[in-house]
């Protein structure tokens, strides 16, 4: 036997290996899509672990908090570490905002960390470089994607923080690098006005009768100091005892204490099926585009190919060339020109992955999915030209 | 002549139909025995090429009657069912163009059929080389199409048709590209492989420089045949 699709293809192969070339960065492009799908999932994965939390104890009727906003009280954890089966529960607070380091800003998402050291929930549990915030103030450990090195002296909001330690693929859902700060420091954070908008909130109720009052010295400042201090976190992250059902304490604390709870599982659905929902509907939308984009360019290619040797089809059909060994000859360069662009674009992917900002994760499922789906594609889009040729009247050998 | 050669009997093609049909074809009488070369020519529009493509079993004929080799392949409406496999095998093709498939060298081009026909590729090409020798072009074996002269694709195409031992030839204008000389040596190795095959060829065409070479000529007018004796002139 012999290969008619490879015999043309090792005769017209610059034409092969720049259309598979093309074909390839489509697909590079796919595949990358379909990775930074992944790396999202995967992101909010990563930001599940490294909280270190088995429950999450938010808001009532919020989905916080990541994916909506929470607000708790900074007292409610006691409630919280009294119940059976709680091993451990603290506050924790998220804020995702600018943060300065001399002249540039990075955006990150500001974690506040309850005191305790590494293991305790919500801190970071490796570090890469440094050490775990040991001062009650003024510290923070960076993920060493924000690009901060230790010793940098950061800015958040008033403050200045030195950089002790650094983290690895400590991410929001977002993908935005976290910043750890002391608790404290983070609520003061959320909820610090700027200095004009103090100045005018103590006019204000110095102005007021109400507290201004001559005979109670001191009381105006303990309303003044209760105005500017925030005893609010965004959610309570809590460890279990071994032994002990998630789902059982989350429903006890939903119960007895009238917050909200979600279990790891339930945290998962909310991250991928809530907040990430609408951006993989937006790449799974991309992905079609590209799938019948790179269809068409194949079609195209492939129905150009088979038109340049029309005539010669023509002669292989009237000689007595079985048309099964026609449509094969096409189809098999068809796939030919996908599995170049299959290679090419596993290698671009591969390349470019490391250098987009966010988390791109190539998984080999989707590359063995995605080669066969170009094998489909390819195959469906030789089908037009294949029609073409199987049409081609051997009489037309002859001629007039 | 035996029931060998090719045998035409009344042939009828009818295009379309109603007020619209074109008898291309109205009573076509033929018979060319086995080793002979035979001239069909004709003015434009009498149905050389309709005869061409009935014989080639790529169109239906409308009646009569024609037998390739021992094999009756059409008669009166009925015809063989697998006419591709009745092309392989039993006709060989020359073209005006040689038509050859630019990606296959000069012996895979003539070696195609039977390696998809199954045959070993050694023996494919062995049975081609034979032939290219037979040709005088085998020195060019291993070039690719676009690197033959017109007379050389010529026989490379000669030698195309003649690889499945077709008991049958049918040349449509094989010399129109060429010079004389060219041209006379395309009708030289037709009438040796006729010879040496036992070959019915065909020659459809218009030239003159070839036209006394035929020793019988068919002439075709409005679609009706007419025998008439050629001058036979030895080819040099
Ligand atoms: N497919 C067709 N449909 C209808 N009429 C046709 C068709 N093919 C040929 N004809 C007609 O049949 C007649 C014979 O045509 P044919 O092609 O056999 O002539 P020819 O002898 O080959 O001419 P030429 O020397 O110009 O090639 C012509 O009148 C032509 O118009
Ligand atoms: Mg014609």
């Amino acid at each position: 036997m012999i290969s008619l699709a490879s015999r043309d293809i090792l005769h017209s192969w610059g034409k092969f290996i720049f259309t598979g070339f093309g074909l390839g960065l489509l697909i590079g492009v796919t595949l990358t899509m379909a990775g930074v799908y992944r790396g999202m999932v995967d992101d909010g994965k990563a930001l599940l672990d490294n909280s270190g939390a088995d429950l999450w104890v938010v808001q009532q009727d919020t989905l916080g908090p990541y994916a909506e906003s929470s607000s708790l009280s900074d007292d409610l954890y006691r409630g919280v570490l009294a119940m059976p089966g709680v091993s451990n529960a603290v506050n924790v607070t998220y804020l995702t905002m600018q943060v300065r380091q001399g002249e540039r800003d990075v955006r990150a998402m500001v974690v506040g960390v309850a005191p305790g050291g590494a293991g305790t929930p919500g801190w970071p549990p490796y570090l890469v470089d440094g050490r775990q915030i040991t001062r009650s103030h003024y510290e923070a450990v960076a993920d060493i994607a924000t690009g901060f090195k230790i010793g940098d002296r950061l800015t958040i909001r008033r403050n200045q923080y030195a950089v002790v330690g650094l983290t690895r693929r400590m991410v929001s859902s977002n993908g935005d690098p976290m910043v750890f700060i002391p608790l404290r420091d983070a609520q003061e954070a959320q909820f610090l006005k700027d200095n004009d908008a103090i100045l005018e909130s103590r006019r204000r109720t110095a102005a007021n009768p109400a507290f201004n009052r001559p005979g109670a010295p001191g009381f105006l400042d303990a309303v003044i100091a209760a105005q500017s201090t925030n005893a609010s976190v965004n959610a309570v992250l809590v460890t279990l005892e071994p032994g002990h059902e998630p789902e059982a304490v989350a429903q006890s604390v939903r119960r007895w204490k009238r917050l909200t709870a979600f279990t790891r599982p339930e945290m998962e659905r909310i991250l991928v099926g809530k907040l990430i929902a609408t951006a993989a509907k937006q790449i799974g939308m991309f992905l079609v585009i590209l799938a019948v984009v790179s269809a068409a360019i194949v079609a195209f290619i492939i129905y150009t190919l088979t038109m340049d040797k029309i005539r010669e089809i023509a002669v292989l059909k009237l000689i007595g060339t079985r048309n099964r060994t026609i449509a094969a000859m096409i189809m098999q360069q068809a796939v030919a020109l996908g599995f170049i662009g299959f290679v090419v674009g596993k290698i671009t992917a591969s390349y470019s992955a490391p250098l987009f900002p966010k988390y791109v994760l190539l998984l080999p499922g989707d590359s063995i999915a995605g080669f066969f789906a170009v094998l489909v594609i390819c195959v469906l889009a030789s089908l037009v030209a294949i029609r073409t040729a199987l049409r081609v009247d051997p009489a037309e050998a002859i001629g007039g | 002549m035996g029931a060998k050669g090719i045998r035409i009997e009344g042939l009828k093609k009818r295009y379309g139909s109603g007020d619209t049909a074109v008898d291309a074809l109205k009573s076509v009488n033929m018979e060319i025995a086995p080793g002979e070369v035979v001239g069909l020519i004709g003015p434009s529009g009498s149905g050389k090429s309709t005869l061409l493509k009935s014989l080639g079993a790529v169109i239906d004929p409308t009646a009569g009657r024609m037998t390739l080799g021992d094999e009756v392949i059409y008669d009166e409406g009925w015809k063989v069912r697998d006419l591709r496999a009745l092309r392989r095998d039993k006709i060989g093709f020359v073209f005006q163009a040689p038509y050859l498939i630019p990606f296959l060298d000069v012996t895979d081009n003539v070696a195609l059929l039977p390696m998809l026909a199954g045959a070993r590729n050694s023996d494919a090409r062995a049975r081609a080389m034979e032939l290219l020798t037979a040709l005088d072009v085998h020195h060019r074996a291993r070039a690719m199409p676009s690197q033959l002269s017109g007379g050389e694709q010529q026989r490379v195409s000669i030698a195309r048709g003649l690889i499945n031992r077709p008991p049958v030839i049918l040349a449509d204008e094989p010399t129109a590209p060429l010079d004389s000389e060219r041209a006379m040596a395309v009708i030289r190795i037709l009438n040796d492989m006729a010879k040496r095959f036992e070959t019915a060829i065909i020659v459809v065409t218009h030239d003159e420089k070839i036209i006394p070479t035929f020793k019988r000529i068919y002439h075709i007018r409005d679609g009706v045949t007419h025998e008439e004796v050629g001058e036979g002139r030895a080819v040099a």
